[in-house]
């Protein structure tokens, strides 16, 4: 049955994305999560549809832009808008949250603006909302190979700053750190890591994929190595799990790995419980 | 060559707009010293405490840092800090003790360098200097306010500063483990030769602990060592401190602790 899947070049897309994925936002979702930057993800996937509707809207005017991958204009969007939450936060100094809200409606204004130009919705803009295992192609896979690469590479060699920026922001610059450039680079790799996740999960879905993982592993795990660690599985079980479930089964991949994440989350939640209970009974029984 | 003296002040004065916090301060800290600045909440110490780490430039007068004029001194990795925030941060973080403390060696390291194993040992060092090694895996968020202090000092120490400057480090630590906080501190002072800047509220509890104590109040107003601050203290203290201060008697043989 397994080997059924791969015989299609379109389900080994989505599959080889989808791993690249389950990898890719969890890690970077754990920075995001315990800086409590969580609702960034939901402003830069919007931001991200509205550059992927001006890509289609582009396409319809232009003959000569009709193939064009959507998702390097929504790759330019999402980094753009990510550059004006930064810029947003320093204006905005004592309400710091209030960058989020202004460029997620910013972007589905402009989205909005963008898809009723070019005609309304189509099918090709519902699986961008919604993810779909058809809409992968191979160009769409390389792309999201190198941004892997990329963003591994360059996790690895600042994870020292990232995680002292992510534990004691204060402490951080204090101890002279360029603080500001390498968050910079961080929230540029959030909205590269976004645009290209939404293949899979879709806009509207993208960031349960950076956040639910890393909720339920920062429930069970010791550390923030583990925390990372837990988070990529937890992301890859509810990947890979979500695209063969939805296969079989008809449904919509993005809700599909959404729902399984959900029930990671509430599993660790339940498995916590039963530890500290486990823990107090025999505690009790010690003392 | 190795200055005697680690800090060296010289009629240093500053202002916050019209506010005069810092008048005429006058202040030298010998080498393997432990200095105690005590003061009122307002008194100026924190202020003292941001020049003296370079965070805030005066207005007038001078500060030296290991014999070097402060704006000429590069090695800010001879000095450990331990803000009073410390113990502010997110105590849902998901990291354990080691973690913490190693993230310490983050600027020394520099960028695009990774642990080696002698800086593993720096860090099981560092926390055994704060008595915390047994708590190494243990997550941050479990420990208790006195407990992650001791971490927050250890992550000062890993990267071996001759000088550590704590900003009222006793805030989140139980009263009854005040007492050995401070004797854990004595002990980086004598053991391990660190010099000490602290700043801090209880001189009860400390004045047999430190070796100099200054009172800060706008001026500094006494600068000398242990001996000479008892003298003092039941003399003319509420002097130093204004009208809003009185001294309680306190458990302790060396008498009161400021209100």
């Amino acid at each position: 049955m397994i080997q059924g899947i791969f015989q299609y070049e379109f389900l080994q897309n989505a599959f080889l994305t989808g791993i690249l994925i389950g990898f890719l936002a969890p890690l970077l979702g754990v920075f995001i999560v315990v800086r409590r930057l969580s609702l960034i993800a939901d402003a830069l996937s919007h931001v991200t549809l509205a550059g992927i509707a001006a890509s289609l809207l582009l396409e319809k005017y232009f003959i000569s832009l009709s193939g064009l991958n959507p998702l390097y204009l929504g790759m330019v969007f999402s980094v753009g808008g990510s550059l004006f939450i930064e810029k947003l936060r320093g204006v905005y100094k004592h309400y710091q949250e209030l960058a989020i809200p202004i460029i997620l409606s910013g972007g589905i204004g402009l989205g909005v603006i963008f898809i009723s130009l070019a005609d309304g919705f189509n099918t090709d803009l519902y699986s961008y909302l919604f993810g779909s295992v058809s809409a992968v192609s191979r160009i769409d896979l390389w792309v999201i190979l190198v941004i892997s690469i990329v963003v591994v590479i360059t996790i690895i060699l600042l994870y020292k700053e990232l995680f002292l920026l992510s534990f004691d922001e204060e402490h951080a610059k204090a101890s002279g750190i360029a603080a500001k450039s390498i968050h910079f680079i961080f929230i540029i790799m959030v909205a590269l890591v976004i645009a290209a996740s939404m293949r899979i999960v879709g806009i509207m879905l993208v960031s349960s994929l950076m956040t639910l993982p890393v909720a339920a592993s920062i429930r069970i795990a010791k550390g923030f190595k583990q925390t990372i660690f837990l988070s990529i599985i937890f992301g890859e079980i509810a990947v890979l799990g979500g695209l063969f479930t939805s296969y079989y089964l008809d449904l919509a991949p993005g809700g599909t790995i959404v729902m399984i994440a959900v029930a990671i989350l509430v599993l660790t939640i339940v498995f916590k419980k039963f530890m500290i209970k486990t823990q107090i009974s025999q505690g009790g029984a010690a003392g | 060559m190795i200055s005697q003296s680690i800090i060296e002040i010289k009629q240093l004065y500053y202002r916050y707009e019209k506010d005069t916090v810092l008048e005429n301060i006058n202040l030298t800290v010998p080498n393997g010293s432990f200095l105690a600045i005590v003061g009122p909440n307002g008194s100026g110490k924190s202020t003292l405490l941001k020049l003296i780490l370079g965070l805030l430039k005066p207005q007038q007068g001078e500060i030296r840092l290991f014999g070097q004029e402060m704006n000429k001194f590069k090695d800010w990795q001879q000095i450990g800090y331990v803000s009073q925030k410390a113990n502010s941060f997110n105590t849902g973080f998901p990291a354990t003790v080691y973690e913490v403390v190693s993230s310490g060696l983050t600027k020394k390291l520099g960028l695009f360098r990774f642990l080696k194993k002698e800086d593993t040992q720096k860090v099981y060092d560092a926390l055994e200097a704060v008595g915390m090694r047994k708590f190494s895996n243990r997550n941050i968020g479990e420990l208790s306010g006195g407990q992650q202090q001791r971490v927050f000092i250890a992550r000062a120490l890993v990267s071996e500063p001759k000088l550590l400057i704590l900003d009222e480090p006793t805030v989140g630590v139980d009263a009854e483990n005040v007492n050995a906080f401070y004797h854990m501190l004595a002990d980086l002072n004598k053991k391990r030769g660190i010099t000490l800047l602290l700043v801090t509220h209880d001189i009860g509890t400390i004045s047999d602990k430190v070796t100099h104590v200054a009172c800060l109040n706008k001026h500094l107003h006494f600068h000398g060592d242990t001996n000479e601050f008892e003298k003092h203290k039941s003399e003319g203290m509420s002097e130093f401190y204004g009208m809003d201060v009185h001294l309680l008697a306190h458990q302790h043989d060396h008498g009161g602790v400021l209100k």
